[in-house]
């Protein structure tokens, strides 16, 4: 019997290697091969009209990166957008989820709003926003002058000073129902004897909130945190709609491709790809040690 | 006691001025471009809130002035096949995962996890040089390959979640009627997984129906193009007058369906956005 069992067993293993093949075939094809050429390709001056013939040129590409302004322009636009937005749409996130937690009326359909700006595609999120934020015929200049608040239009999207805040606008407004619908998820399994003891001990709803939901919803948090970080640090799309090429709101992302494509320098853009793809190894890295380090302390 | 009654009047309208503010602020940028794809001429620079005579130009204008038709044929094939191909492909390797103890189970989860962090720009050149050595490019099946990128590792995490609770006691009684692990999988695990699939399903269709980079990169002709590039690519009659009616029109067009879509599996996907993460 002991012996038929782990003949079985040991079918089903093979099996389960079997079931798997095809998968790790696809997965090891379409990102490992390629990521495997990538890291090579930011080694030669190859060049995008003859991806075959180039020549090895060991390090120059990152020497010539790190001498251009425009990269390190590029590598400080991404990470501000990336601080800030991941912020707000936290803070932002946090509050509309309480307030969806709340007991009232007509909360299905507030989730059903929610889910709007998430279900509509970056490209479609970018042409709204650019058309409101039109500086000449935009509604929210519309409303800016029908206020007072200013006395002009306000080119939002093409001043460079403020292009990247419009960047961060849209990216906020499509995300934050993201955030907002895990911290939901968080709140809804909080046992509801603490806030009777909170209201017992007189804590008051400011006071629970830092002391008792806050802490319970930190896993949470960081999960959201750690998933719009890495997603906000390759961003591509809002960029490149919104504003095309600009210096003044060029991702790494929109970077690297232009210089992939638009210049057909594979080896420079390769290794542009390849500086993004260390710094979003690196900060998972760090954030998965972080959450470890915290999840052991409790 | 009178003025603790005023005290909790004013948080209950404060309250609803924040339900008002969230409902303003997620839903009226949608309404406005509705409301925008609707008006043409001078109207569409004017700000009356309801369209004073709406007309349906601009949405016969996306489709005249180029192939918008064929565009959006193009994202269902693209999106239907990625679909397909990930869903067998994860549910393969969910059984595997979920139900069988190999060694190098967790690390292999784990590396499987890892590629959804990857930049997609961070395999753009590589991936250009396997589409064109496979002769794919400016082809839809360069999209279907270079999307199983971004669809594999949530549709197999996911999926490996859900095939984990499933109870043991159907697969021992498959193993004693002698059904071999195929058997198993498709008689007795994937009825009762109907309810993942389309979960997973739905987020891999809206992903590689929202897909910018790749597309824009791999495909090169009007006639290849998906929705996000035509749209994002409409140009007017002269490169400074951008026609935002038209581009509104197009907008509105693709995203309702996908609305629609989100609001009827509205439960399954918030289950499904957050099992991923919360366990995670």
């Amino acid at each position: 019997m002991a012996g038929l069992a782990s003949g079985l067993e040991r079918q089903r293993r093979r099996a389960a290697w079997l079931f798997l093949a095809p998968m790790l075939g696809v997965l090891a094809l379409v990102a490992g091969w390629p990521l495997l050429r990538t890291v090579y390709f930011s080694f030669t001056d190859a060049t995008l009209y003859d991806i075959g013939g180039h020549g090895f040129v060991g390090l120059g590409n990152f020497r010539l990166l790190a001498a251009d302004p425009n990269w390190w322009r590029a590598v400080w636009n991404t990470l501000f957008f990336a601080a800030v937005s991941v912020t707000l749409e936290v803070v932002l996130g946090t509050v509309i989820a309480l307030t969806l937690n709340a007991q009232m009326r007509g909360r299905g359909l507030l989730r059903a709003a929610m889910l709007i700006p998430w279900a509509i595609p970056t490209v479609v999120s970018a042409q709204m926003w650019g058309w409101m934020l039109h500086d000449q015929f935009g509604v929210v200049n519309a409303v800016l002058l029908a206020l007072g608040l200013v006395s002009e239009p306000v080119a939002f999207v093409a001043e460079p000073s403020l292009a990247l805040w419009a960047v961060i606008a849209v990216d906020v407004w499509k995300t934050t129902p993201f955030v907002a619908l895990l911290v939901l998820a968080a709140l809804q399994v909080l046992p509801k004897e603490l806030y009777e003891a909170a209201e017992v001990d007189g804590l008051g709803p400011v006071g629970a909130f830092f002391r008792i939901t806050l802490p319970l919803i930190r896993p949470a948090l960081m999960v959201a945190v750690i998933f719009r970080t890495l997603d906000a640090l390759r961003v591509f799309d809002l960029m490149f709609v919104l504003t095309g090429n600009s210096r003044a709101t060029a991702s790494m992302s929109v970077y690297a491709r232009q210089q992939l494509v638009d210049f057909q320098e594979v080896g420079y853009g390769s290794a542009a790809s390849t500086f993004l793809f260390l710094i979003i190894a690196a900060v998972t890295a760090v954030a998965i040690t972080a959450g470890r380090v915290r999840l052991d302390n409790r | 006691m009178r003025a603790r009654r005023v005290r909790r009047g004013i948080a209950r309208i404060l309250f609803w001025l924040l339900v008002a503010a969230i409902v303003l602020y997620t839903v009226f940028p949608f309404y406005w471009a509705v409301v925008s794809s609707l008006k043409t001429g001078g109207a569409l620079f004017g700000t009356e809130l309801v369209p004073r005579d709406p007309t349906l130009e601009n949405y016969v204008g996306v489709f005249r002035e180029q192939p918008f038709g064929r565009n959006i044929l193009n994202s269902v094939i693209v999106s239907a096949a990625v679909v397909a191909l990930s869903l067998f492909l994860a549910v393969t390797a969910a059984y595997a995962f979920g139900r069988v103890a190999f060694r190098g189970r967790t690390p292999l989860l784990l590396a499987i996890l890892g590629v959804s962090m990857f930049p997609q720009v961070a395999v753009l050149s590589g991936m250009f040089e396997l589409i064109r050595w496979l002769g794919l490019y400016n082809s839809l099946a360069s999209l279907v390959l270079s999307y199983m990128i971004f669809t594999l590792p949530f549709t197999v995490w996911v999926l490996t979640t859900f095939m984990r609770e499933l109870p043991a006691e159907l697969e021992e009684a498959a193993m004693m009627d002698g059904a071999g692990p195929w058997t198993t999988l498709t008689r007795i695990f994937l009825p009762l997984m109907g309810p993942a699939m389309v979960t997973t399903g739905l987020l891999a269709f809206i992903a590689a129906w929202n897909e910018f980079l790749f597309a824009l990169t791999f495909t090169l002709t009007n006639e290849m193009r998906t929705v996000p590039v035509a749209i994002a690519l409409i140009t007017g009659a002269s490169a400074f007058e951008l026609p935002w009616g038209r581009i509104m029109a197009a907008s509105v067009v693709v995203t309702v369906p996908l609305i629609v879509l989100v609001l009827v599996f509205q439960r399954r996907i918030v289950s499904g956005l957050t099992a991923g993460a919360v366990k995670g």
